[in-house]
């Protein structure tokens, strides 16, 4: 806080004066600019929350709206944890998330390490390569199912075209081995550009002064690559995972409209689960259990990973 | 400036990257310009093999462009009799278009609406999140509040959840205020959901305005809201309007919510553009018309906007 004189002068004053001076006082003021804020957080995020919890703990259905739920205490987690569809579901979401990682890591750091060679125009570039990122999930979706038709698809054309694979011999989403890989590609095309411009940030932060100083010391290229590029850029790589991480965990738009989690449920992410649960299928209490298993799986997940951030932060 | 630098890349080295950076952008956009190209198709056309991909060429490769796409995204039409049609000739292109399916245009789809629904949304959501968040921001970046950091923490926690947990106890609770399926609800929720990154951007931008301004206008007589209005908003102009576009982006792409919790009045364009049907299965150039309308907003506002935009990407990064 540097308002300094202000608080000096504000303090010198005597409080009748100050506050005929100065209307409301600072303090008035700090509470009335807050406090929309945090009841409306409390209202929409809080209070659902807090409403999830209590009906975990019940067997209430919300297209009944006339019976009474019952207290059937940790019957639903019981449930939930023991139930092996569930498990199927996380192993999908675990496939999900740890290639849709893999490869956005991989193609967003080398890309972010090219455009960081600063040749001419690669602002637009980066920008055109942004694109997807921008747009709405469910709606990409959409039109990469358009993409993967069997027959029709442009991506089975483009297959066939280098491969010589008969472009209608393959189904992207209809088949059980494919499908898990169709939802990982789209989501790199969308997001690997997030990754690029953490790297890119990354990057743009290490000073030239210590690749002087290399160069000086005569360390080769591909040393410098591995000891001040690599340490130096870590710290913003590990933030995008934690990002992406935490993002693809939720996912739920872009599978939803690509694949539904068909064929069979191979690709019924968590999320999609929890959507049939809780509004197909209408158990809303087993549903909520389900909702705070999830939430605080990332949330306990994304602590560790703060805490391992950090270390590697403080070297 | 010295001619020559050990940090900068060799001309060879600055060919090769941008040779391989342009390729993956040219690669990247092939799907956007498929789906562009399609909603000038005939349905014909946009699900032939091989596919086509030449604008007005007669050849195997080629198409004849239409707006057959874009017209039955605005309309509903109707199949007629040969009668019927012979005693009413076309009234305009539009009709014109769908007399060769024996159909007439009967009236407006529902696309416009549900257009227009997430541009009220979109707006109002992102008005409310801008404003309440500059206040909080100022606050949190002049004033001295208790719990301080606990608030900052508190408020970009919110986000980690997903939505459909958060989904099944506003649903209930929507359905007892009258908030189901209203334009009010869903622009109380984007706010919610929009306003932590708000406060975060915000901040950061009104602690890169010295206060030295404000201090001057206070002893000037200013009081302390007359500062913030006057002197501290104008300068914070940059950061309001491109916290404004971030905020916007996300309202006008969500879905989750918007699928959960409307169904006809306030429904928004993403669950909407999916259900678009054609005669005998889903009508792809239409469905594409639709798409192509609705990315391409965000599309110009990233390009014309990207300095603000990057800076908004890498902040939570930047900040460490």
């Amino acid at each position: 806080m540097s308002d300094k004189t202000v608080d000096r002068v504000a303090a010198a004053t005597p409080a009748p004066v100050a506050r005929k001076i100065k209307g409301l006082s600072d303090r008035a003021i700090a509470w009335i600019f807050v406090a929309p804020t945090i009841f409306l957080l409390l209202a929409i995020n809080i209070f659902p929350l807090i409403w999830t919890i209590r009906l975990s703990f019940t067997n209430y259905k919300a297209n009944r709206i006339n019976r009474e739920p019952e207290f059937i205490g940790l019957r639903n987690y019981e449930r939930i944890l023991t139930d092996s569809d569930i498990w199927l579901n996380m192993q999908a979401t675990a496939h999900f998330l740890f290639w849709t990682i893999f490869f956005q890591v991989l193609i967003g750091f080398t890309l972010a390490w090219l455009i960081n060679k600063k040749f001419k125009g690669n602002d637009l570039w980066t920008t055109i390569i942004v694109l997807p990122m921008m747009l709405s999930p469910a709606v990409v979706g959409n039109f990469w199912k358009f993409l993967y038709q069997p027959q029709i698809g442009l991506f089975n054309y483009i297959v066939g075209f280098f491969t010589g694979k008969d472009p209608s011999s393959f189904e992207m989403l209809g088949s059980v081995n494919l499908a898990p890989w169709s939802i990982v590609i789209v989501d790199t095309w969308m997001w690997t550009p997030f990754v690029m411009l953490i790297c890119l940030a990354g990057l743009r932060s290490i000073p030239d002064y210590i690749y002087e100083a290399a160069e000086i010391d005569r360390a080769s290229k591909i040393r410098q690559f591995f000891t001040i590029t690599i340490p130096m850029v870590l710290p913003f790589l590990m933030l995008a995972v934690l990002f992406r991480g935490i993002e693809n965990f939720k996912m739920f738009d872009l599978v939803v409209q690509l694949t539904g989690g068909g064929p069979g449920s191979t690709t019924e992410l968590t999320s999609i689960n929890l959507k049939r649960e809780a509004f197909e299928k209408w158990r809303t209490g087993y549903a909520s259990a389900y909702a705070i298993i999830l939430f605080v799986t990332v949330f306990g997940l994304a602590s560790i990973y703060v805490k391992a951030l950090n270390k590697v932060k403080e070297r | 400036m010295s001619s020559f630098s050990v940090t900068e890349p060799t001309n060879r080295t600055k060919w090769f990257a941008g040779t391989l950076v342009i390729a993956y952008a040219l690669i990247t956009m092939i799907p956007l310009v498929w789906i562009g190209l399609t909603g000038f198709k005939s349905p014909a056309d946009a699900i032939s093999y091989p596919p086509k991909y030449v604008i007005g060429s007669d050849s195997e490769a080629g198409f004849q462009p239409t707006l057959e796409g874009y017209v039955n995204l605005f309309t509903t039409r109707t199949r007629q009799t040969q009668d019927y049609l012979d005693a009413n000739p076309p009234e305009n292109w539009a009709d014109e278009i769908v007399r060769q399916y024996d159909m007439v245009i009967v009236g407006p789809s529902k696309f416009g609406e549900r257009f227009m629904n997430s541009v009220i949304i979109g707006f109002g959501s992102t008005f409310l999140s801008v404003f309440l968040g500059t206040l909080a921001a100022y606050a949190f970046s002049r004033f001295k509040i208790p719990l301080a950091d606990d608030l900052l923490f508190f408020i970009l926690s919110t986000r980690m959840m997903p939505p459909i947990a958060v989904a099944i106890p506003i649903f209930l609770m929507y359905r007892q205020l009258g908030l189901s399926d209203t334009h009010l609800g869903m622009i109380l929720l984007y706010t919610a959901v929009n306003i932590s990154l708000a406060v975060w951007l915000l901040k950061s931008f009104i602690d890169g305005i010295p206060t030295e301004y404000e201090e001057a206008a206070l002893i000037d007589g200013y009081t302390r809201f007359q500062a913030f209005y006057k002197v501290v908003l104008p300068q914070a102009a940059t950061g309001i309007a491109s916290t404004a576009i971030f905020c916007l982006i996300f309202a006008w792409n969500e879905y989750a919510f918007a699928v959960l919790l409307t169904t006809a009045n306030a429904q928004t364009a993403p669950p909407f553009i999916p259900t678009i049907i054609g005669i005998g299965g889903l009508d792809w150039p239409a469905i594409a018309a639709g798409v192509t309308l609705f990315l391409l907003p965000v599309m110009i506002f990233t390009i014309l906007l990207r300095k603000h935009l990057l800076r908004g990407i890498t902040f939570g990064a930047v900040r460490k």
